[in-house]
Parts: structure tokens; C-alpha cells; sequence
């Protein structure tokens, strides 16, 4: 692992049953680098992310995560309240479906706030502030502060889900197929969005997507997969522009035809 | 009742209820599970809480049983009567006087001392139940001291009535680690638990849980710097003794609309009208007509 990787993953290998999920799989996250995993359904890419993040355990292998102050952690050895604890200050998770993260009958400003009163934030007018700001960053309207997310439109819901994540100020994030499930222009102004976030306050960003696409908007680099392993792995521009593994040009290709 | 065991339950019982009393008394606000036995009492009488005193209580006990602060509803006065049967222990309706006090929605307004032991009736011993519907889940929260939702249930009551809008069961930090439902009691008792030099003990018999704060152990009532903590009372003095301290009762004294502040704990009320202390509506104890007759 070199100095400076923010999260690093060695040799993780994960079978379900005869099926191989992960096939020793290398992989880095530099400060600040935004790395899309890329595979169709089936590749490993989810698995992968679950691993990365210590929501699933490998089989084997290992993956370190390096602190502000320069300690690696071993994310699947570390105690449960201390991953529970990095969760919810230095990470953050963005689901594919902000329903899974937001919590539906509390208002938009106390799902924004509760990242901060977990960590010990007990100043309601702050709380408050904090939250309005973070609505204004996600371009939702700061009336809506008061309001239940169930009156909130798909993107406004995936948008509110970023500045519940963001509030913190976490230094990495994963994120889960975050456009996925939403009509193409609000795909393209939510990507907009994360990108120019991701890019003023340096968060790195462990991306899932099957869409390349999205990659190419977002991404730094750039991991395909397929059946459980890493197939071609690189910049974003040299991995898309010019596909070296069959698999890779197939993906690309695909696109294009679409 | 002759062939009951002493305090009614066997004593393998009993012993099974003090072993989760001392883990409960050794983790201060942690909830311990019990294996709660059926008692076969009206429903009301809260099981928990009997079962804590039928473990607790010894020959030379002189036992205590308030409901909503009064020595004289008829639970108070059954479970007190259980007890003086089964148990043939001492009772007393003076709080000083208690060296096992059994309550159900109120701490007494008269301060417990080193060596009183206070029983709650629980009904709901988890403070997050209705956030967080999984046991499991809150049984995580607990483990990890994550304890953000409870904060945003606060939060939500400032953003949409101005206030925090919890006026009993108000939850509360204990020894600044597990967060504890009070049980029932006035948001306004909640300062009294604060390094009470009195052990307090709670169960929950169909929750099937026990749990305690040991003498002079912090507990504070949850809230934000800029929303303190506010315990509540009526804004008036008790129309009987005067008090301008105790937690008020608002009792109907005709049937033309007619009402009273009086003190929830009857013997605080007593004890200070015995003392000379008349209030604006009461009449010196002894003299000619009485105290006003409260009908509840
Ligand atoms: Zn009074």
C-alpha cells in the first residue's frame, strides 16, 4: 500500500456457494480520487463495494483504511462500534435507492441533521443552519426544510440522500448506481451535481455503476469487472478511449450502439 | 395467605430476579432480561415492579406504594396490602419513613436518602421504541452509544411545535452511557434521578426487562444547548398546602367546572398541612370542616 492511498483492498477473494463473487481482487483509492467499478449485473461490482466499505467480509484477503492521522485500519478486523463509528464520520454510503438511507417520516432538516447529532452536534440552531446549507448545496429549496421526504420528488430524494451524506464532510464515499433508477435529464443534472460537490471538497468516491457513461463523467480512473474479477483497470480517458481487454471494448461498444 | 412463600414468589425466583438486579445496578441504565414469571394480579398492577419488590423486600422493610403520587388508589392500596399478606412486612404511607418505596408515574417530592430503594413500574423499558421498531436494531444502538435518533426526535418536535414536546417517560443519559426511559413519571421528576443518593431499580415485567441507577449516579435529560431541558409544573401553588415546588394535580371539585391544583404525592401535601401550611383553598388539619374534599 503505498503512503499515500486513502483505502486499499489485497487479494479478496468471495464465493457464495459454488459461485465466485471476487476473484482475488487488487484494488486503490487515492485522497480525493473518484474510482468507478464497471461490470453488467453478475460482475461483482456490488459485492466488490460491500467488501470495500466492511458491510460484506471477504474470504479472503484484506482491506486497510489510512486515518487522518496516518493509522491504517484493517476494515474487517477493526471492533463493530469503531466501523460503525467510521460510517457515520469519515464515510459515507449513497444507495441506489435513497429510501434505504433517508428516513421517510422525519422532515428533510432532520434527516440532513442526524449525521451531526450522532456525532454529538446538541446545538439546535446550528444543527438547523448546517442543514439549510446543505439543502442549498443539493439545490433544494431551503423552505423545504420542515417538509417530509415523501412529498419529495425521485431526484430530490437522491439529492436530499447527498446532503445527509455530506454534512460531515466525509473523505470518502461509496456510492452505489446513484443515478440509477431516474429519467436521463435528472440523471444528468444530479451527475452535475456530485461531481462539482466530490470535486470542492476533495471526497473520494468509490463509484458502482454499470453505466459508462457515468464513469466517463465522474471518474478518475476506471475498474472493470467481470465474473468476479478485474479484467482492465486505469485512467478513465485510456480505459474507455481505448479498451484494451475484449470484454472492455465490448462494454464500450455498447454503449456506443445505444 | 398461608402457603405463599415469603414476598409470594418461590425463591429460586427470587434469586434468579436479585442475580439481573446486580448486573443491572453494576451497568448503570442497561436493560437486563429477566425470565419475568406470571402473576396472577390484575392487569395494571405492574408485574415488573412487584417482581422487583417481592426480590428485594426483607422482614424489616417497611414498604411504601404510590400511583400517580397517591398512597390511597386502589393499586396502591391492593399492592400494598399484597405485600403486608404475603410478605407481613411493615407499610407506611410517609416517604421518610420508607425503606422500600413501589411507584408508578411519580418520584416523591420529598428527597429519597442513602438507603431507600426506589421500584419504577415500567411499562416500556426501551426509549426508542417508537423511533426504531427492531429490537435488534436498538439493541445495536444501545451496544455502539448511537444514540443520534433519539436527538432527532428531539429535533423534529423544536422544527415543528417550537418545543420539545415529551412531558413524561422524558429519556434521560445515564452515567453518560445508556440512554433510559424514566418510565412515566413527569418530565418534571427527572432532575430528582440526578445523583439521587437512593438506588433506583425499574422493571418492566412484560417486557420481561430490569434495570437500575445506583446512588448518586449522573443522569441528565436529554436536550440542545440552545433548547435546555425544562421541567415542567402547573404555574400555581397547591390549593391545599401552598407549595409552590410540588407537581400539581388538576382535580374537578363540583360538577360546574369547578377545579384545584393540589399535589400529585399526597404525603407531601399532608406532611406540610400537618406542619401549619395552609394553601388558598385549604383549611388548617383539624380545624372545623377540613381540608377541602377533592373528588378525582
Ligand atoms: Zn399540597
Amino acid at each position: 500500500m503505498s503512503e499515500t492511498t486513502l483505502l486499499s483492498a489485497r487479494g479478496v477473494s468471495l464465493s457464495f456457494g459454488a459461485i465466485q463473487a471476487l476473484v482475488g481482487v487488487d484494488a486503490d483509492l487515492w485522497p480525493g480520487e473518484v474510482l468507478a467499478i464497471v461490470g453488467e449485473s453478475g460482475s461483482g461490482k456490488t459485492t466488490l463495494l460491500n467488501v470495500l466499505s466492511g458491510r460484506a467480509a471477504p474470504g479472503t484477503g484484506a482491506v486497510w483504511y489510512r486515518t487522518p492521522d496516518g493509522q491504517l485500519l484493517d476494515v474487517h478486523t477493526m471492533p463493530a462500534p469503531a466501523l460503525r463509528r467510521l460510517h457515520r464520520s469519515d464515510w459515507g454510503f449513497v444507495h441506489q435507492d435513497p429510501r434505504q438511507n433517508l428516513r421517510m417520516g422525519v422532515t428533510a432538516g432532520g434527516n440532513v441533521g442526524e449525521r451531526l447529532m450522532a456525532q454529538g452536534s446538541r446545538h439546535y440552531g446550528h444543527i438547523r443552519d448546517a442543514a439549510r446549507d446543505w439543502l442549498v448545496q443539493t439545490e433544494i429549496d431551503p423552505k423545504r426544510i420542515d417538509d417530509l421526504p415523501r412529498t419529495f420528488s425521485g431526484g430530490m430524494l437522491q439529492r436530499l440522500q447527498i446532503a445527509r451524506t455530506l454534512v460531515t464532510h466525509p473523505r470518502l464515499v461509496f456510492m452505489d448506481e446513484p443515478t440509477g433508477g431516474l429519467d436521463v435529464s435528472v440523471q444528468a443534472r444530479l451527475l452535475d451535481l456530485i461531481r462539482s460537490l466530490v470535486a470542492r471538497f476533495g471526497i473520494a468516491v468509490v463509484l458502482v455503476t454499470h453505466d459508462i457513461a457515468v464513469a466517463r463523467l465522474l471518474a478518475h480512473r476506471t475498474m472493470v469487472m467481470q465474473g468476479g474479477r478485474v479484467v482492465e483497470t486505469g485512467l478513465t480517458d485510456q480505459v474507455l478511449d481505448d479498451p484494451q481487454h475484449a470484454y472492455t471494448q465490448l462494454l464500450v461498444s455498447s454503449v456506443l450502439n445505444a | 395467605m398461608k402457603g405463599y412463600n415469603f414476598a409470594y414468589l418461590d425463591e429460586q425466583t427470587k434469586r434468579m430476579i436479585r442475580r439481573a438486579i446486580l448486573k443491572a445496578v453494576a451497568i448503570p441504565g442497561h436493560q437486563i432480561p429477566f425470565g419475568s414469571r406470571e402473576i396472577p394480579l390484575p392487569y395494571g398492577w405492574g408485574t415488573g415492579g412487584i417482581q422487583v419488590t417481592a426480590a428485594i423486600l426483607g422482614a424489616d422493610d417497611r414498604l411504601k406504594v404510590i400511583d400517580q403520587g397517591a398512597d390511597d388508589t386502589t393499586n396502591a392500596v391492593s399492592i400494598r396490602r399484597f405485600f403486608a399478606r404475603t410478605a407481613d412486612v411493615a407499610t407506611t404511607t410517609k416517604t421518610a419513613d420508607a425503606t422500600v418505596i413501589q411507584t408508578r408515574h411519580r418520584i416523591p417530592e420529598t428527597a429519597l436518602r442513602d438507603g431507600q430503594i426506589i421500584v419504577y413500574q415500567v411499562p416500556q423499558p426501551e426509549p426508542m421504541y417508537r423511533l426504531e421498531p427492531s429490537r435488534v436494531e436498538t439493541r445495536r444502538m444501545h451496544a455502539l452509544a448511537d444514540y443520534g435518533l433519539m436527538h432527532v426526535k428531539l429535533y423534529e418536535d423544536i422544527a415543528r411545535l417550537g418545543h420539545i414536546g415529551i412531558s413524561y417517560d422524558y429519556p434521560v443519559m445515564v452515567n453518560a452511557r445508556y440512554l433510559m426511559a424514566p418510565s412515566p413519571i413527569p418530565a418534571f421528576d427527572n432532575p430528582k434521578m440526578h445523583m439521587m443518593p437512593a438506588l433506583q431499580l425499574f422493571g418492566a415485567g412484560r417486557e420481561k426487562r430490569i434495570y437500575a441507577v445506583p446512588p448518586y449516579t449522573e443522569v441528565r435529560s436529554l436536550d440542545f444547548v440552545d433548547h435546555p431541558f425544562h421541567p415542567a409544573r402547573a404555574p400555581h401553588a397547591c390549593g391545599l398546602c401552598g407549595a409552590g415546588d410540588s407537581y400539581l394535580d388538576e382535580v374537578l371539585t363540583d360538577d360546574r367546572g369547578g377545579r384545584l391544583f393540589v399535589c400529585s404525592d399526597t404525603d407531601y401535601c399532608e406532611t406540610r398541612r400537618a406542619d401549619g401550611q395552609v394553601g388558598a383553598e385549604g383549611v388548617p388539619v383539624g380545624m372545623p370542616g377540613g381540608a377541602v374534599e377533592a373528588t378525582q
